[in-house]
């Protein structure tokens, strides 16, 4: 008895140990994480990260190499603070606090203490360096731009958050990674790939050669190099050409879907984002909520298209039958209709206008008829909204382009359901002249620029569209993406084209645009005039006019599509009729012989105008 | 003799201590080499010290086997009173090392006294019980065993060595085997779970409990007339022991015993200070998964991150290179070899033979549960040798000794009568 005892104690033991060797080393995996963390240090190589040129190989953007002070706190020794702080040039207080948030992050990782030094400053360091035990300096690579333009296109870089990291867990505490525009869009070809080295360390976090003789270490990939379809020339002049106004400039080239120029304003240069004033500069971008600098207008600006939409509704119209470009239709200053006789206004000019004559002169009476006969053709209303809905969606409107960068808009084309909910159907029914500002690019209509700019490359081509992209070259090699190579087409056949664009370009020869002729270039056009409303203390107030213009040109075989908007720059010809024919004749000429158009654009601010809302004061519109 | 010798001796004990002796090499090897840059020969590395060890262990198995078993039993007083005198010794000649005065300087090596003296202690104890006037049920009988048992262990105390001492605990098993009541055993593991619950919860507590435990008893035996002195006695004492207990914690213990204890009990939690060691031991344990990193593969063994791994922590370089397989075999083998010991000690014709057998088992056990306790995060930090294992010329000596005088013995049970 006394002997089983004895042999029973032996036998638990030994199995109270089999079971505790099989949870440390089975059940609970969180040991061999632990391991690997402390006994194998990980030292990343960061690779150069790729250039970005313009489609004429201009380069835009490069590296500059910079210099973080970092510190491993529980490596630090007693050191000579004053002198320390001296020749970083940083207060003393800053200096322990940066110093004591590092150690709470971690006694035994690297914190940065002082980011992004300067060469000058680096070189200086770096002979004292040794002094100060803990710290050292981790060489970093930051963007150098040899642009002062496209910042919205080309993004910017910034240090990874814990959010990211948490969802790509290629990045550590540290990293960088690109955000936004092209930065954003293509940073995994831009960043290459980071290589790898394992250290055994001992106890004391001392570096003892290789792991496994470096069995697993890899080499730093260099980032892949990228070529924009940007035209840095244009984009440039078209920057110049918005100062001190607000809006978007998009231009795309037809035959390809190449966007040329992406302009916002304002916008602010990209090397703001850079170095140690980074922080400080994106702050101040960031909460500027009224000129919104960081909001690219081009992608995300929501307008009422206006009369630039007024093609769209002709070019229905004939594809429909409910109208031939003989048909003239009188206009009475205006478009009457519905029970109590209410009334679309228009401005002066001769009637009646067949459709040639009705783009050049933009009548309002002219298209809402056509409009309102395109709806009519079907016994319901829900029926010709759904149809007309369908022909305008064609064109890249009222849906995601599909465009090869970070942000944008869906924009807005209303379709049956919209008004069945608007109108409260079928409690109350609606009608085609419900929905009549459709017809005019106004009412329930909303399109981004660059929206707007791809439907008058899917005129300019007679009936297809590229997809909208700004990559033309990942490292010298075309991209051959059936995304952007093969046509969308459109609803409307290609001959109906013919008379839509005769139209556009009258608007050059004797409408609404002859003022802004270029010598040598046919372009074709089409003004646009937007009434638009802000809340001002929740009250809803008109707002002067926005100014829009679509234009391609040459005519014939067209090189450039653009859409231009200028916010509340009163009719269409007046702003963003200029900015469209110098960006035209900049781009095909390379040289604008009207100084006097180009010098009344650059001294125009509508800086004052875009103040009145702000003002507090009662203000006039449209002067 | 020499042919009744290979015929009676016990060969699986001397399979499993090679095997020990020869896995332990090879993990010394991967804890204090590390296995880059192949062998070498040098008499600084751990790993070469414990191949002359291994060899100078084999020529004392060789003399012990071939000393007459009859030697042990007639000179087991004349080995323990010298084994006492090395023991004082220490006092006057002892070398300090990282704190404890346990070696004397042999110039090339340190010998500690106190690996021998389980021993000896073991030979006196059997040599006493075995006696023919020796009856362990009388108390006086009793103490003078204890006698024997206490003396080593408080002249290795103040060294100070408690690990080492601790050892003697060990003596429980063959004073149990031989008729020592088991009051002694429920007596010290109450007191070892009064202890742990004072601890954790404080002597007003475990009062607050005891009451309302003997209420309880009071009503469910209400049909019974209660013997009230028993439960005022068991009350005081439980009352005292606890306080005291919580006294000597606070009081008398120091910082680091504490500490340990803290660990243990989950207290604190302290993953660099006082609980490094155990906590890096785990790690290292824990990282090996079901086959380990293989030999030398270990990422916590080649970073030195486990102190003293080569000796005391030896276990967890197994753990770590050999994963859940290796570990567990090896627990498989210390265990058979003990159940082996008991098995030997039960078949042995003479009372001193299995008194010895017993003491042997048990201070084996000890260090077993003890050593693989500590360095799985069990039991509090104890530093004592894992045997035949554990990196070290004295313990591996000691070891070999206690055991081989065992297997002598029990080779010579043909010749008793």
């Amino acid at each position: 008895m006394r002997k089983l005892v004895l042999y029973s104690i032996i036998i638990v033991s030994g199995l109270v140990f089999i079971g505790r060797l099989f949870y440390l080393q089975v059940y609970n995996t969180s040991f061999a994480a632990l391991s690997e963390g402390n006994a194998v240090k990980i030292i990343y190589d960061y690779p150069q990260r790729g250039y970005i040129f313009d489609r004429n190989d201009n380069l835009l953007v490069e590296n500059q190499p910079s210099y973080d002070v970092m510190v491993i706190p529980r490596d630090l020794k007693p050191f000579d603070t004053l002198e320390f702080c001296k020749i970083l040039k940083i207060e003393k207080e800053v200096l322990l606090k940066k110093l004591r948030k590092a150690r709470n992050y971690s006694p035994r990782l690297p914190s940065v203490i002082v980011p992004q030094l300067t060469k000058d400053e680096y070189a200086y360091l770096q002979e004292k360096t040794r002094k100060y035990e803990g710290f050292y300096i981790q060489k970093r690579s930051l963007r150098s731009y040899k642009t002062k333009n496209a910042a919205n296109v080309l993004g910017y870089i910034q240090e990874v958050n814990d959010r990211i990291i948490e969802k790509k867990p290629y990045y550590i505490s540290g990293d960088l990674i690109g955000m936004q525009g092209v930065e954003g869009q293509y940073e995994e070809e831009l960043r290459g790939i980071k290589g790898v080295k394992y250290l055994q360390k001992d106890r004391f976090n001392r570096e003892i050669g290789p792991f496994k003789d470096g069995k697993y270490d890899t080499l730093p990939v260099r980032g892949k190099d990228i070529t924009l379809t940007i035209d840095a020339k244009l984009q440039a002049y078209g920057e110049k050409l918005m100062t001190n106004k607000r809006g978007g400039i998009v231009a795309i080239e037809p035959k390809t879907g190449e966007i040329l120029a992406l302009v916002t304003a304002p916008n602010y240069a990209p090397d703001l984002l850079v170095g140690r004033k980074r922080s400080k500069n994106f702050t101040k971008l960031y909460y500027d909520s009224i000129a919104n600098p960081l909001y690219d207008r081009g992608l995300m600006g929501e307008y009422p298209p206006g009369s630039p939409f007024k093609t769209i509704t002709a070019l229905i119209g004939l594809q429909e039958n409910v109208i031939d470009t003989e048909e003239h239709i009188s206009c009475r200053n205006g478009y009457y209709y519905g029970r109590n006789n209410r009334r679309l206004g228009c401005h002066s000019h001769r009637s009646p206008l067949s459709m040639v004559s009705g783009i050049a002169h933009s009548c309002n009476a002219y298209f809402a008829t056509v409009y309102r006969r395109i709806i009519e053709k079907y016994p319901r209303p829900q029926l010709g909204i759904a149809n007309w809905e369908k022909h305008v969606e064609s064109f890249g409107l009222g849906n995601y382009l599909g465009y090869d960068l970070p942000v944008g808009k869906r924009g807005l084309i209303p379709d049956s359901t919209y008004y069945n909910r608007a109108y409260q159907y079928p409690k109350y029914k609606w009608y085609a002249t419900g929905t009549i500002s459709n017809a005019i690019g106004q009412g329930e209509v909303l399109a981004t620029p660059i929206q707007l700019a791809n439907m008058t490359a899917a005129i300019a081509n007679k009936g297809f569209y590229y997809r909208p992209h700004i990559i033309k070259k990942i490292n010298n090699q075309p991209i051959q993406d059936t995304l952007y190579t093969k046509p969308n087409h459109t609803t409307i056949a290609p001959k109906h084209f013919e008379p839509v664009i005769d139209g556009m370009r009258e608007v050059f020869t004797n409408g609404t645009a002859s003022f802004l002729q270029v010598k040598d270039i046919p372009i074709c056009g089409k003004t646009g005039t937007a009434e638009n409303y802000v809340k001002i203390d929740g009250k809803r107030t008109q707002l002067t006019d926005h100014s829009i213009f679509i234009a391609f040109a040459p005519k014939e075989n067209p090189k450039i599509a653009l859409a231009v908007f200028v916010e509340n720059g009163y009719w269409g010809a007046r702003y963003a009729g200029r900015i469209a024919s110098l960006m035209i004749e900049k781009y095909i000429h390379d040289d604008i012989s009207r100084k006097d158009l180009e010098e009344w654009i650059l001294s125009h601010s509508l800086e004052e105008e875009y103040a009145k809302p702000y003002s507090g004061e009662p203000f006039k519109i449209n002067q | 003799m020499a042919r009744s010798i290979v015929g009676a001796i016990d060969w699986l004990t001397i399979l499993i201590y090679f095997l020990l002796i020869i896995f332990g090499w090879i993990n010394i090897y991967s804890a204090s080499y590390g296995g880059d840059g192949g062998f070498v020969f040098n008499m600084d590395e751990p790993h070469t010290k414990q191949l002359l060890w291994i060899a100078l262990s084999i020529i004392l198995i060789v003399i012990i086997l071939a000393l007459e078993a009859k030697f042990y039993e007639r000179f087991s007083s004349v080995i323990y009173v010298a084994s006492l005198l090395s023991l004082l010794g220490l006092f006057v000649f002892g070398k300090t090392i990282s704190g404890a005065t346990s070696w004397y300087n042999l110039g090339f090596m340190g010998l500690q006294p106190s690996e021998f003296a389980k021993a000896a202690t073991a030979l006196a104890v059997a040599k006493f019980i075995s006696d023919l006037q020796t009856n362990i049920k009388i108390l006086n009988h009793q103490l003078k065993a204890f006698l024997i048992i206490a003396l080593p262990a408080l002249i290795i105390i103040p060294q100070p060595d408690p690990g080492s001492a601790l050892v003697y605990v060990a003596f429980f098993f063959p004073l149990y085997r031989e008729g020592l009541s088991v009051n002694y055993l429920i007596f010290g593991a109450s007191a070892i779970v009064l202890f742990v619950t004072t601890l954790l919860i404080g002597p007003y507590w475990v009062v607050g409990v005891l009451f309302l435990s003997i209420i309880t008893l009071l009503i469910i035996n209400r049909n019974k007339k209660p013997n009230y002195s028993a439960y005022l006695i068991t009350l005081l004492a439980i009352i005292t022991f606890s306080f005291s207990v919580n006294y000597i914690f606070n009081n008398v213990f120091e910082q680091r015993h504490r500490d340990r204890f803290n660990i243990v009990l989950g207290k604190e939690v302290d993953s660099q200070g006082i609980g490094y060691n155990t906590n890096q031991s785990e790690i290292a344990i824990g990282s090996g998964g079901w086959l380990g990193k293989g030999w030398t593969q270990g990422t916590q063994t080649k970073g030195n991150f486990v102190p003293e791994q080569h000796t005391d922590y030896i276990f967890s370089t197994v753990g770590e290179e050999w994963g859940f397989l290796g570990s567990t075999l090896l627990i498989i083998l210390f265990t058979t070899l003990f159940l082996r010991i008991l098995h030997m000690a039960e078949r042995s014709k003479s009372q001193f033979s299995r008194v010895y057998g017993y003491s042997v088992a048990g201070i084996l056990f000890i260090h077993f549960v003890v050593n693989i306790g500590m360095v799985t995060g069990l039991l509090p930090t104890v530093g004592i040798p894992l045997p035949f294992f554990s990196y070290g010329g004295s313990g591996l000596w000691g070891f070999t000794i206690l055991l081989f005088i065992f297997v002598k013995l029990d080779a010579n049970r043909v010749n008793e009568w």
